[in-house]
């Protein structure tokens, strides 16, 4: 157990820039930008002389602090969530790119500066090494994105909240109808169901990783891509009825984009709603881990064990130093 | 006590070659085992099978273990420098003592840090930062401060500097190698371990040609310096060299009678590396 933690620490000490600067660097140019966006408002909306919060005059502002209907206020609820989603949706893509390559060099890159020497003079087992960096990129990638995506969520909110104050809008109780502790919740709660989602393609990759002898990003976007370009030839000729579509949907995609978060919502059924309090819902973990109910997401899970026991056995015998 | 490393019939064949041709040698506890022989010879392989690097045919028992199957337990016992320059390039020398300490559990950190303080090397330096030798001073802290039983080091010189050569066999010597631990080195600087080995194995072509220890070494091959009046009569003894220097000629004998030997000439043990020079003969022609 200790050797695992250390294991974990380990990658982190690697791969630093990857899995705390890239989300940090991210959430700050979303900030940045956003800081941006807000005082560009702030300097047009003086030169045209009105107050481009809420596009009105303070009488219309303080209606909003007066007369809230519930609805409204589900959808200002709602807004606000959404304002605090969106940086880790940005982040979440980043992420993606990161384990990817993360994923592909995990056994290879070590292989190539024959630092595996170092790595193997150690007591540690291939299997503790190979689950390391699985869940380093599928549990503790993820739950730093999240942790940097709700801070700057955090943030970008109260940036609102100071910049509308300054126009006289008492929006501190207004921020009351967000709900930060859902957000986070819904975030923490599908730190989960990526690590299933994403399984597949990181099964893939370090199967690649530790087979290749060369260029393992050639091969791991080669071979499935080639088979799938097969695929729809013999269909272009008619000789066999193979289902294309379905390979590039089912065997492709989730071998190599499933790292990308979100994914697993084409498993969830109704997704959707015709306000944004509704869409919100159905995005929550409650109405998500539906997607636990469907086949493709525990045949991913299955495969991904068999590319990752062959991972680990290129890992032990693997013998090219 | 039992040896350390018994191999029998230790075959390996790459797709092309055969790196390893049946062979057999046992090294026994308390050992320095040099294992000898020009590029491509076997020697690599050898020590990778010891290691569990490598698939082989044959048996080959190291601590009790089968590389093969027990690798895990094996390497809480053996450690090996592979090669200079192996350490992770991003590595802080903080990190490497940290790593170390907390997943081999023969690890004294009292004991390395001791080897750092005599060192250069900060604890916020990355290996990217080091020289060869540096990097090399580190790795051997990192590797004495484990208490194993057998430490196997592969051309751990390679590319340094004298200084740094010196040191490092000097530290082992001294700081390291006593009556429980076993090393096995494989080196193309012969003359400069010649003299702290206790046993010597010369590899060719994947055969052992040579498994001695030292002082049968010293008994089995004499050089004598011969005077150009007995050269012809030295070269009825069939000696295994010869060469030129300063008018006379130097002969390199295996086995043969000493009393003869004494009246052809000055008789001397030979050099490691005069005797594999000899051994060696026509390997790359």
């Amino acid at each position: 157990m200790k050797t695992f933690y250390w294991l974990l620490k380990r990658e982190l000490w690697e791969h630093r820039g990857g899995f705390f600067w890239a989300p940090i660097i991210t959430g700050g140019v979303f900030l940045l930008l956003n800081l941006m966006g807000i005082i560009t408002g702030e300097v047009v909306g003086r030169k045209h002389g009105f107050n481009f919060a809420f596009g009105g005059t303070d009488s219309n502002l303080h209606l909003l602090d007066r007369a809230l209907d519930k609805n409204s206020m589900d959808s200002v609820g709602a807004g606000l969530d959404m304002v605090m989603y969106s940086p880790t949706l940005i982040i979440g893509v980043v992420l993606g790119f990161v384990a990817f390559f993360y994923c592909l060099g995990a056994l290879y890159d070590d292989r190539r500066d024959r630092s595996l020497l170092f790595w193997k003079s150690l007591p540690i087992t291939d299997t503790a090494t190979v689950l390391s960096k699985v869940v380093t990129a599928t549990v503790v990638a993820p739950l730093i994105a999240v942790a940097v995506g709700m801070l700057t969520g955090i943030v970008m909110l109260l940036m609102f909240a100071v910049t509308l104050s300054f126009h006289g809008v008492g929006v501190w109780h207004l921020l009351l109808l967000s709900h930060p502790l859902q957000v986070m919740a819904n975030l923490v709660g599908s730190v989960p169901l990526y690590l299933l989602w994403a399984l597949p393609t990181v099964g893939w990759l370090m199967l690649c990783s530790a087979w290749a002898r060369s260029k393992p990003f050639l091969w791991a976007v080669v071979l499935p891509v080639a088979l799938g370009i097969v695929i729809g030839w013999f269909n272009l000729l008619g000789t066999i009825d193979l289902q294309n579509g379905w390979y590039w949907r089912n065997v492709v995609g989730r071998v190599l984009f499933s790292v990308f978060p979100g994914g697993w919502f084409t498993e969830v059924p109704h997704i959707g709603g015709s306000n944004p309090a509704e869409v919100l819902s159905t995005l929550s973990v409650t109405h998500t881990y539906a997607a636990l109910a469907s086949a493709n997401v525990w045949i991913g899970v299955a495969a991904a064990a068999a590319m990752l026991a062959g991972a680990i056995w290129f890992r032990r015998w693997r013998d090219d130093s | 006590m039992s040896a350390v490393i018994t191999a029998s019939g230790l075959s390996k064949r790459y797709k092309s070659a055969l790196a390893l041709d049946d062979i057999s040698f046992q090294v026994e506890p308390g050992r320095i085992v040099g294992l000898i022989g020009p590029n491509g010879a076997g020697k690599t392989t050898a020590l990778k099978a010891i290691l569990g690097l490598t698939d082989f045919t044959g048996s080959l028992n190291v601590l009790g273990f089968d590389p093969r199957r027990q690798r895990d337990k094996l390497m809480g016992e053996v450690c090996f420098i592979a090669d200079v320059a192996v350490l992770p390039r991003w590595i802080k020398v903080r990190q490497a003592v940290d790593f170390v300490a907390n997943v081999h559990p023969r690890f004294d950190r009292k004991k390395c840090e001791a080897f750092l303080a005599r060192t250069k090397l900060t604890p916020e330096q990355r290996v990217r930062q080091m020289s060869k030798g540096m990097i090399v001073q580190l790795h051997l802290a990192l590797v004495m401060a484990i208490d194993a039983r057998l430490l196997i080091l592969d051309e751990p010189t390679l590319g340094l500097d004298i200084l740094y050569r010196k040191q490092f066999y000097q530290n082992l010597l001294e700081d390291y190698f006593d009556e429980n631990k076993t090393i096995i080195v494989t080196t193309h600087q012969v003359e400069e371990v010649e003299h702290i080995l206790t046993d010597l194995m010369f590899i060719r072509d994947g055969r052992i040609v040579l498994d001695a220890d030292m002082d049968a070494v010293g008994e089995r091959f004499a050089e004598v310096m011969v005077g150009a009046d007995k050269v012809a009569e030295a070269r009825q003894l069939k000696p295994l060299d010869e060469r030129q220097v300063f008018g006379k000629s130097i002969f390199l004998f295996d086995g043969a009678d000493r009393a003869r030997l004494e009246a052809l000439g000055e008789v001397r043990r030979p050099s490691v590396s005069d005797l594999f020079v000899a051994t060696m003969k026509g390997t790359y022609a």
